[in-house]
């Protein structure tokens, strides 16, 4: 397990170094000098002169790589530009809406998939399963932005159950807070729930069509035991790893979901650093989500090596 | 059994694509009415014999632009899968040809850095620094195609190098390259084939986000995604705006998801349905 263990830390600090080289890269890639770009055609030689020494652009590239990631290390991610604040700080309040709704649309879409998949999986190939599956299909198809708006105009328009979007702030209460992100995140969660619950179906059957399971059986163990009992447990795997890469599906549908309710998360900000050009943001924050998806990557690998200690060996 | 119940999604599946692709190759030559053509008098009309599908802000036909609408969505789905395959492919021949080794190594573990990026935060990248633009959308959607392919490829082949008939051919004097075009690559073409009617759906869907948070295509060519963002503040006056462009996506990957999994019952007797 140590091996292991030491063989996946050293993955993923050099998946960390080489994602910060190609964020770094991008940026660096744009024609032109950042602090022009960022200034916009009309802005004087002396401004630019002055943005060029704040953004710490004077010195060699090398110089540059390594004050910006040394500060990243020390979660200093520089001043954003157009709000004069700390990115650290912008980024913390942000993650006070993008965290929270990505965890509830990850608690619900697992809240739905698991009766759901364990459900057709005890009724393989028969009418139930049939629709089951037939609805996870659609499910799959619908674009979580569609759906959104459709959630909108029917809980929100319509029915006045909850609001059309903006957010309260955490001051307000948690009701109310809670009630902002309800909507934002049943509509990620519908399409995550789709694809987790056909996973689980076919995790299940292929566990089920196992000789221990025959075993367990023919020993008198009921179809509904051996189910939840022995089949669940060993499904387990790839599942675990459907929910580690779908956080970072998550994070896509959230920047995207952000977008449609006008929540304050981090998607948001993204888009408004890109509008206002401003890069210093721009470029911390995507590889603070690169950061946090490589993380939650190396996280499900540590889980599933405990969850099945087969998979030690083979890493 | 199995693949008598499944038989019905196949045909399904067929139908909705090739409907789809029809009608965004129709769309070349004719279209109820030109989409270039504004009508503000008669703006936000819902569906009548004039305008099969209403009109949008503008006094756009709906069903019009929907046509033009699929041709952007194909043809930026069909690029990005292209260059998903056309690099991705060769990538995971190579690495199943020096299995174990540092070249194998290298790709594998390459591969597994672009997974690890989250797409559309790289498509946002792309698009902050080079522009927004239909081109962009496709070059970050196919990105992320590569190691897909790669991986399908290497996959597949892995088990065919094993065989005795390749091995006969290495011993014909046979070049590994020779043998990857020659033997190996016919044979993964099913899994190939299949692999790309999915990643032309989720490509479609990404497309449509792209485009819906105004990172895809820009006016005046019309996209999926963008109807349903300029219906966004229109959808309590005119749900069809909204409503119409959404079910053109969802039917469309319905039909690429249903026919992706009924190629690979049909082409795999094996096969025990899809796995996501």
């Amino acid at each position: 397990m140590i091996r292991f263990l030491v063989r996946r830390l050293l993955a993923l600090a050099i998946s960390l170094i080489v994602a910060s080289f190609v964020v770094f890269a991008v940026i660096e890639v744009i024609p032109g000098d950042p602090a022009a770009f960022m200034l916009g055609l009309n802005a004087s030689p002396e401004t630019v002169a002055a943005l060029r020494e704040t953004l710490g652009l004077t010195g060699s590239l090398p110089a540059r790589y390594l004050s910006w990631a040394g500060g990243m290390l020390t979660g200093d991610f520089g001043i954003s530009y157009t709000y004069r604040v700390p990115v650290a700080d912008l980024v913390a309040g942000r993650l006070a809406v993008s965290l929270p709704l990505a965890l509830l649309s990850l608690a619900l879409s697992t809240a739905i998939a698991l009766p759901v998949g364990l459900y057709a999986a005890a009724r393989r190939g028969r009418a139930g399963d049939a629709a089951v599956m037939g609805l996870t299909q659609l499910g799959i198809a619908v674009p979580n932005f569609w759906f959104a708006m459709l959630l909108v105009l029917v809980f929100a328009v319509g029915l006045r159950w909850l609001p059309a979007g903006g957010f309260p702030g955490w001051e307000a209460g948690a009701l109310p807070a809670l009630g902002a992100l309800l909507l934002p995140s049943v509509a990620l969660a519908l399409p995550q729930a789709a694809i987790l619950a056909r996973v689980l179906r076919s995790a299940l059957i292929e566990t089920l069509e196992q000789d221990y399971i025959r075993t367990a059986r023919a020993k008198g163990l009921s179809r509904s035991r051996a189910l939840t009992h022995h089949a669940l447990r060993n499904a387990l795997v790839p599942v675990l790893t459907i929910l580690g890469m779908q956080f970072s599906f998550l994070l896509a549908g959230a920047i995207i979901i952000e977008n449609v309710f006008y929540l304050p998360g981090l998607g948001r900000l993204i888009f408004q650093a890109i509008t206002q050009r401003d890069l210093i943001v721009v470029e911390s924050v995507v590889m603070i989500l690169v950061f946090a998806v490589i993380l939650v990557t190396f996280a499900t690998d540590i889980a599933y090596a405990l969850v099945d200690p087969r998979l030690r060996r083979r890493a | 059994m199995k693949t008598r119940r499944m038989r019905p999604g196949l045909a399904l599946g067929a139908a909705l694509s090739l409907a789809a692709l029809l009608l965004a190759l129709l769309s070349l030559v004719w279209t109820p009415h030109d989409i270039g053509a504004l009508d503000i008098a008669g703006k936000l009309r819902g569906p009548s014999a004039a305008h099969w599908l209403g009109t949008d802000h503008f006094g756009r036909d709906v069903a019009s632009m929907l046509m033009a609408g699929a041709r952007t969505s194909i043809a930026v789905a069909v690029v990005a899968v292209g260059i998903g395959m056309a690099l991705g492919v060769p990538l995971g021949l190579i690495a199943a040809a020096g299995a174990g080794g540092w070249l194998d190594e290298i790709i594998m573990r390459g591969n597994d850095l672009i997974f690890a990026f989250p797409s559309l935060v790289i498509a946002i990248l792309i698009t902050a620094v080079f522009g927004p633009s239909a081109l962009n959308a496709i070059l970050a959607i196919g990105i992320f195609n590569i190691p897909v392919f790669a991986r399908v490829a290497r996959g597949g082949a892995l088990g065919l190098w094993t065989l005795d008939y390749i091995r006969a051919a290495r011993v014909a004097g046979k070049g590994t390259a020779r043998i990857s075009a020659e033997h190996i690559l016919p044979n993964i073409a099913n899994l190939l084939i299949v692999q790309g009617t999915i990643q032309f759906s989720l490509g479609i869907l990404a497309e449509a986000g792209l485009s819906y948070v105004g990172l895809g295509a820009q006016p005046p060519t019309a996209s999926w995604g963008r109807m349903l963002a300029e219906a966004q503040t229109m959808v309590t006056l005119a749900p069809h705006v909204a409503l119409f462009p959404g079910l053109a996506i969802v039917l469309t990957v319905l039909g690429l998801n249903l026919l992706g999994d009924g190629l690979r019952d049909a082409l795999d007797p094996r096969g025990r349905g899809r796995q996501a």
